[in-house]
């Protein structure tokens, strides 16, 4: 049992006017075993959430505390968040050239377990993951998201998302640029994710589309930078039917 | 960055009226087998420009290049024939070469003994050829010769390794016979205090196909020329290159193609890190394409890493292009630090900075290595990175060696 916690969060980012605050006072509890559905409307700060959680050096924290099992988050650098069990699954994950995929796999296996994986049966991990994913074996080889369609890139972040296995997954916008097919494939591999029991996942989404596939036990409404309202997954459908309106109007 | 010329030779000759019977590129004057034809460089010639002269210990000037202070071993493959000749040996000049600079000139003066290397007609080469220069010493300059042969329809791998301690100056010709496909692997292994000026030069026969590798790891400064033209159709050239330039060194590489010829291929990649104070590298690619030169294809590229303060890497692709008969042509340059993004990604799946810089400077110089096609020479510029990158990136606990 994990807690992840977010409490009264402030984030800023440079601008070339001086630090603009993006986060205004995020409160926020996952624990494992739930989903948390994020949804806003563009530029209400969900990504700036998601990567303050994972330690984007871009993002400035002025005040408020991230915890991990009470364990100060802020503190770690952003490889030790990711050995602590917080994972990001990116919006637009970066093409690294010349770094195979098999490679990149291996190096973030063994830097989040502590040690090198058996070779044989984390072979056959790996093609399994990229098969769930409906990537072929051939995708090993490739360098990391390097030519990857939008698509690809979305599920080879899922399927690490499986071999990593962390305490809690923060999904941004994972399901945006997918067709319905890999919108299924993605929503399928978060679900197995899920299914384990004991871990928490935190959904970003601009969309409804992926909660009729993913089902969330908490829907926050997320405005100007904090979460403007709480509740269960009849939220969505309420935000499918009447959109962000009456959040921003409010925000204003 | 671009210097296209104009197709017509009239139309670029000067209002003064001086009278040019053709096109020459202006970064390639007619060469000069004798050094007075070559006055001593000042610096700021459009060829020396980039190149710390003070540093040269005189070989632009008039140093004598007596020194003998080196021994050379070999392994040679059983079909390949090597080793040293007299210098009148008819070899030298069949690359149709003639020195276009003033150290290149010396060299070619200067040098009492021809090292030859000679893949017979048809030959087939079973391994590679090493030969592994070792200087001894840097106080004395000297001066090398070296013509590798690859005769009509052979096929074989030369690797030239220069280790040790050196002020060398040097011309390397090249010359590959109709059908020939010849690999030939430059490694400046030096010390640090090796001075090493080259020249090579390739002449490529009709339908032969030439894979040309330098890779520039040592020495206080490296300065190689690199220049190519075609005997024939259809010849093949793919130039590669690496080099790593640490604190204080200068690593310039200077490579010409010049499609002389129909139907040419010729591919140009090379890719450089540099990490320290005051390491400097440049690369300068010049491709020339002639108006024979229709229906000949190129690219060249060039791509650098810098991964500490106070580095410096000259980047120049020129083109120069005489006719619009062709199937393509076309050149990049990048130059750029570590990309925070890169880094980021890495680490937000638990990979330390470390390993996180390393994955990255290996996958910047992956492919240029894999496309070396030697093995021997792959595995040992795998080591070469790993050790240079220790020295300021750090030691990763875990490496991760190719899956």
């Amino acid at each position: 049992m994990s807690t992840l916690e977010i409490r009264d969060l402030h984030v800023s980012v440079a601008t070339e006017d001086g630090p603009k605050e993006i986060l205004k006072g995020v409160d926020l509890t996952v624990k494992s075993g739930e989903t948390h559905a994020i949804m806003g409307p563009n530029g209400s700060g969900k990504s700036t959430l998601a990567y303050s959680i994972a330690g984007h050096p871009k993002y400035q924290v002025t005040s408020g505390t991230v915890t991990l099992d009470g364990v100060d988050v802020l503190e770690m650098s952003v490889d030790e968040r990711a050995r602590a069990g917080v994972f990001l699954a990116m919006q637009y994950p970066v093409e690294i050239p010349g770094v195979s995929v098999a490679n990149f796999l291996r190096a973030a296996k063994t830097a989040v377990d502590g040690e090198a994986p058996p070779l044989r049966t984390w072979i056959k991990d790996v093609n399994g993951a990229l098969d769930r994913m409906t990537l072929d074996k051939t995708f090993a080889q490739r360098s990391v998201n390097e030519g990857f369609s939008g698509g690809e890139k979305k599920r080879h972040e899922i399927a690490q998302l499986e071999l990593l296995n962390p305490k809690f997954a923060v999904l941004d916008e994972t399901d945006s640029g997918l067709d319905i097919d890999a919108l299924r494939i993605v929503s399928e591999g978060v679900n197995r994710f899920s299914e384990q029991g004991d871990r928490g996942v935190l959904l970003i989404t601009h969309y409804t589309r992926i909660l009729r596939y993913i089902k969330p036990d908490y829907v926050h409404v997320f405005v100007g930078g904090r979460v403007a309202e709480v509740g269960g997954s009849e939220l969505a459908e309420e935000l499918e039917a009447n959109g962000y309106d009456k959040y921003t109007k409010a925000a204003v | 960055m671009t210097a296209p010329t104009t197709a017509d030779p009239a139309l670029s000759t000067p209002v003064s009226g001086a009278v040019e019977t053709r096109v020459v590129s202006h970064l390639h004057p007619e060469g000069s087998y004798d050094p007075a034809d070559h006055e001593v460089p000042k610096g700021l010639e459009e060829i020396w420009r980039f190149t710390p002269l003070k540093r040269l210990r005189d070989l632009h000037k008039d140093a004598p290049l007596d020194g003998h202070d080196y021994e050379v071993d070999l392994d040679v493959a059983p079909e390949v024939q090597a080793g040293s000749v007299d210098i009148d040996d008819p070899a030298r000049g069949t690359s149709t070469y003639v020195p276009v600079d003033r150290i290149s000139a010396r060299a070619w003066e200067a040098s009492d003994r021809l090292f030859k290397v000679t893949v017979p007609a048809e030959a087939v080469a079973s391994q590679p050829t090493w030969v592994r220069f070792r200087g001894n010493g840097a106080e004395k300059a000297g001066a090398g010769h070296v013509v590798i042969t690859a005769e009509p329809f052979s096929k074989a791998t030369v690797v030239i390794d220069y280790v040790g301690s050196a002020t060398w100056a040097e011309n390397v010709e090249i010359v590959l016979g109709d059908g020939a496909q010849l690999t030939v692997v430059a490694v400046q292994d030096w010390d640090d205090d090796a001075v090493h000026v080259s020249h090579h030069h390739a002449h490529v026969g009709r339908d032969a196909s030439l894979k040309h590798v330098l890779v520039s790891f040592g020495g206080d400064l490296v300065r190689i020329n690199a220049s190519v033209e075609y005997a024939g159709t259809g010849g093949n050239v793919d130039m590669l290159g690496l080099y790593f330039a640490d604190a204080g060194q200068h690593l310039e590489h200077r490579l010409f193609v010049d499609h002389n010829n129909p139907k040419g291929r010729s591919r140009v990649e090379y890719k450089g890190a540099l990490q320290g104070k005051d390491a400097h590298t440049v690369w300068i690619g010049d491709v020339l394409i002639r108006k024979e030169g229709v229906g000949i294809d190129t690219y060249e590229s060039n791509d650098n890493l810098v991964l500490t303060d106070g580095a410096r890497a000259d980047s120049v692709p020129n083109l120069e292009i005489e006719t619009g008969e062709i199937e393509g042509a076309g050149h990049a340059s990048t130059t750029g630090r570590f990309d925070d993004q890169h880094l980021f990604y890495l680490q937000s799946r638990g990979i330390p900075e470390v390993e996180a810089r390393r994955l990255v400077v290996h996958g910047f110089f992956n492919d240029v290595i894999r496309r070396t096609g030697v093995p021997e020479i792959q595995a040992r510029l795998l080591e070469t990175v790993e050790a240079e990158l220790a020295k300021h990136v750090g030691v990763a606990q875990s490496i991760a060696s190719e899956a």
